[in-house]
């Protein structure tokens, strides 16, 4: 297999939100559509105790040649996919850089302190305000609304997949998607998953071009 | 995901560091596996279950960890192959039979394969198993990436049938749950049959009876065994130096702290003046070898995961050879370089470096740190939480009545599963829960302070424990409670399965680890055959259950169970599948009018549960919530209404 060409070694995908919504499931996926296509992936990741309604958190490392840290360092994220809006800005305040470039699903996840009315959640317009500041190139999502559509808002997930496929930077594409989910999957859930992904990645692309 | 079993020999496959363990035993012909839950180790044993075969592997989740040592070494002492696996505070539970197995020794390749937790991200311990292998004198190996916990674990048996003895494998959770490339090796075919043979000598190690006496002779072999490994372990490619030849700064380092090291090193550009000794064979370690790197290098630095263990043993043999290599500098726990507690990453290891050679390690740019300043205050504190329709919340919030209306201070003591956030975290349990330590300690605290009324104290007594736990350590300390008298009352709540792991099975559920069918064992009957009051109930009858802990707590006298029944909200049966729709009827929501001082949103706390501030009421998050109805009771208006949600 001839080496993948990678815009950056390692290249860093940190992929966050919050527990339940099928962050470690969409680092899986992701993670084995790269090994499929030659390079070499690690993902690091918490789960157990850690997800019990808390931040949850995947950090990809995509090579050519060699496993990396499952801990990306401070501030050396390439590309962050937040299924949570929050979650964005607090991945970006440890692994954010000039240079980042962020996906966001804008469907809130309350955290207990909002409810209890203890905490503030930032109004939409402020978080991509914040976002857009601290970021190259920006894309924001209603993920899980199109999840809902399709019956199931865990989806949302794999429609931000397809929205990192979408925006180009990794050598993946639906096909190796497809046979990925095909082979992880009950057939039964194919479907709803393709036409999910399909939905992120026709939504990237408007919104790169929009972009300039 | 998992290993696909279509794959085989040479195929290229994205594996956590669990399955590569489990890859590699399978690859070593493993025939008995048995572990306990816990995080990190439980994927170990889950993917080994789905490789079971009648006469080929027998795969088990045992009541605890020290049964399941004793089921592998039963294997092992029968010619076969085995493995049992746990977390990093399942090895003191299995440690008193270690500590005699060692003595006997194993003939089956026999590994003991144990998951730290460093940083306790699912844990509440930082304890390092490692020591263990020193204690009780057997080899100790920790593989530093994907491919060689795979391979390091293939290899551990054929090392442990080499020194009949059995050989430790131990991993962390960027480990065990981070997830690399792994090529696959050939699955064997089935190996040979169990016979234990014992009729020879007590010195026939091939036939005499398993037994660690006479000790102190046995203990002499034991060490030979050790000495053995030492020597074999002089030429294990499982140890590598990567620099130059006469590095400036030599670091020593195993497991994932490997990995980091390398990209420290990285990060500051400073491969021509850093060398990495990483080594797999962590106890003991080979002396000539590490002896032969430390005479290239005037500064060492030790980084490891959590205790100095690496690093005592290398000054040790430094102080031994100081003549020959000379006098050295030391970085690492000890000093400070590296923090003695908590896990490692890239950052704290890449600053340390730079500290001893002088190097900055790359700042980000000031306009976007400062960018960076005037945000921060934008996110809130996203704390851990019970799950939307899990009955923990529903079994808490009946305990915080009922403590309550009884107003004598009375408390819960906690125990280890996901209800033991009640202790950990503020949005869960009400406060009710006070202590927390390890499993099965709840009835065992509660056993002690049931017994001080003598003393003068008067506050109910509340434990609690979950049905995996029930099995795995509370008996003991039920018993004693009963027998002593103690005033407890003992709640069970009985969501059925190991749910905070995974949902594996345990003694309670009539399928094993294989999903063959098995006898059940009745927590009731287990109770109530210890001659104690034993009732049970469902933790979404709110009401019933407060009135029956209000009824017990003034009955008083010596242990009573309460038994509280009702599936995880994340179990197979209930995931995704909502029995009732919610929602609030505004006109009966009186908002902040109301005077029950927002009960459901400030108190009650379930993520499916909002406050609309804009209308000042409650509200449904129709994608949070999990349907299960018990919010509706807790409303004093009756605002929060329940249909049954039609069949999907």
């Amino acid at each position: 297999m001839t080496k993948p060409l990678l815009a950056k070694d390692p290249y860093n995908i940190i992929i966050t939100g919050v527990g339940g919504q099928g962050n470690v499931m969409a680092s899986r996926v992701l993670a084995n559509m790269l090994v499929r296509t030659g390079c070499k992936a690690t993902i690091g990741e918490t789960f157990g105790m850690s997800q019990r309604g808390g931040s949850v958190m995947s950090h990809i490392r995509v090579s050519a040649t060699t496993a990396w840290s499952p801990q990306i360092p401070k501030g050396r994220a390439d590309l962050i996919v937040a299924i949570e809006p929050v979650e964005a800005l607090r991945v970006l305040a440890d692994y954010g850089n000039p240079a980042v470039k962020i996906l966001v699903n804008m469907r809130p996840i309350y955290p207990v302190g909002v409810i209890t009315g203890e905490a503030e959640y930032p109004a939409p317009e402020k978080i991509r305000e914040a976002v857009t500041s601290l970021s190259a190139l920006s894309c924001f999502f209603n993920a899980t609304d199109e999840a809902v559509k399709l019956g199931n808002p865990v989806l949302g997930n794999i429609v931000m997949i397809g929205a990192v496929v979408g925006l180009g930077v990794l050598p993946v594409n639906r096909e190796v998607f497809e046979t990925v989910i095909r082979e992880g999957m009950p057939a039964s859930r194919v479907e709803a998953n393709l036409h999910a992904f399909a939905i992120g990645m026709a939504a990237v692309t408007c919104a790169v071009n929009a972009d300039g | 995901m998992s290993i696909d079993k279509q794959q085989g020999e040479g195929a290229e496959v994205l594996l956590m560091g669990n399955e590569a363990i489990a890859r590699g035993a399978l690859e070593a012909g493993v025939q008995v596996a048995a572990g306990y839950p816990g995080t990190p180790s439980s994927e170990i044993i889950e993917t080994l279950s789905r490789y079971a075969e009648p006469g080929k592997l027998y795969v088990e989740w045992s009541a605890n960890e020290k049964v399941a040592m004793e089921v592998a070494a039963a294997a092992s002492f029968s010619g076969l192959r085995s493995l049992c696996v746990m977390k990093q505070n399942g090895v003191n539970v299995a440690s008193d039979f270690l500590l005699h197995l060692v003595g006997s020794g194993t003939r089956g390749g026999m590994l003991l394969v144990s998951c730290d937790d460093p940083g306790a991200l699912s844990s509440v311990n930082e304890g390092e198993s490692r020591h263990f292998a020193r204690l009780m004198e057997i080899p100790l190996l920790e593989p530093a990436d994907f491919q060689e916990a795979k391979e390091m674990t293939l290899w551990a048996f054929t090392l442990s049938e080499e020194i009949r003895n059995i050989v430790m494998v131990r991993s962390v959770t960027r480990m065990s749950h981070a997830s690399g490339n792994v090529v696959l090796g050939a699955l064997p075919p089935s190996r040979g049959k169990a016979e234990f043979l014992c009729d020879g000598k007590v010195s026939d190690p091939e036939r005499g009876p398993m037994i660690s006496a006479p000790v102190v002779e046995k203990h002499r072999l034991q060490q030979e065994k050790i000495r053995k490994a030492a020597t074999i372990f002089e030429t294990s490619p499982f140890n590598a130096y990567a620099g130059p030849e006469r590095p400036e700064l030599l670091i020593i380092t195993s497991s994932a702290c490997r990995l980091y090291s390398n990209e420290a090193v990285s990060l500051l550009a400073a491969e021509g003046r850093v060398g990495i000794l990483k080594l797999g064979t962590t106890w003991p370690i080979p002396p000539a070898y590490v002896k032969k790197h430390l005479m290239a290098t005037e500064k060492v630095l030790i980084v490891e995961e959590v205790l100095p263990f690496l690093e005592e043993q290398v000054k040790i043999l430094a102080a031994e050879q100081v003549r020959e290599i000379g006098f050295k500098t030391f970085y690492g726990k000890n000093d400070g370089t590296l923090p003695m507690s908590g896990e490692l990453n890239p950052d704290l290891v890449a600053a340390a470096i730079g500290r001893i050679l002088g190097i900055a390690p790359p700042a980000i740019p000031a306009v976007y740190g400062e960018k960076l300043r005037m945000y921060a205050g934008l996110v809130p504190r996203r704390e851990q939480t019970f799950c939307p329709g899990c009955p923990h919340r529903a079994a808490y919030w009946s305990i915080r009545e009922a403590l309550q209306r009884d107003g004598r201070n009375g408390f819960v003591c906690g125990d280890i599963g996901c209800y033991a956030m009640a202790v950990l975290f503020q949005a869960a349990g009400f406060h009710t829960a006070k202590t927390l330590h390890a499993m099965g300690s709840g009835i065992g605290l509660a056993s002690g302070f049931g017994k001080l009324g003598s003393f003068g104290m008067d506050q109910p007594v509340l434990a609690v424990c979950g049905d995996s736990t029930f099995y795995h350590a509370a008996i003991p300390a039920l018993i004693n409670a009963v027998h002593q008298n103690a005033n407890v009352i003992f709640l069970v709540l009985d969501n059925s399965g190991t749910a905070m792991t995974g949902f594996q099975s345990h003694p309670g559920l009539a399928v094993n680890a294989m999903g063959d069918a098995v006898p059940m064992v009745d927590i009731a009957a287990i109770c109530g055959a210890m001659g104690v009051k034993v009732v049970s109930g469902d933790p979404f009858a709110l009401r019933e259950t407060r009135e029956t802990l209000n009824q017990l707590m003034e009955e008083g006298g010596g242990v009573k169970v309460l038994i509280l029944k009702q599936s995880c909200a994340l179990s197979p049966e209930k995931k995704a599948r909502k029995q009732y729709l919610m929602r609030v009827d505004e006109h009966l929501c009186r908002g902040d009018a109301c005077g029950c001082n927002r009960l459901c949103t400030r108190i009650f706390r379930c993520p499916g549960l909002l406050w609309d501030r804009e209308k000042g009421k409650a509200q449904i998050d129709e994608v949070i919530c999990a349907g299960c109805g018990v919010c509706s009771g807790i409303c004093p208006a009756e605002a929060i209404r329940c249909e049954e949600a039609p069949l999907s």
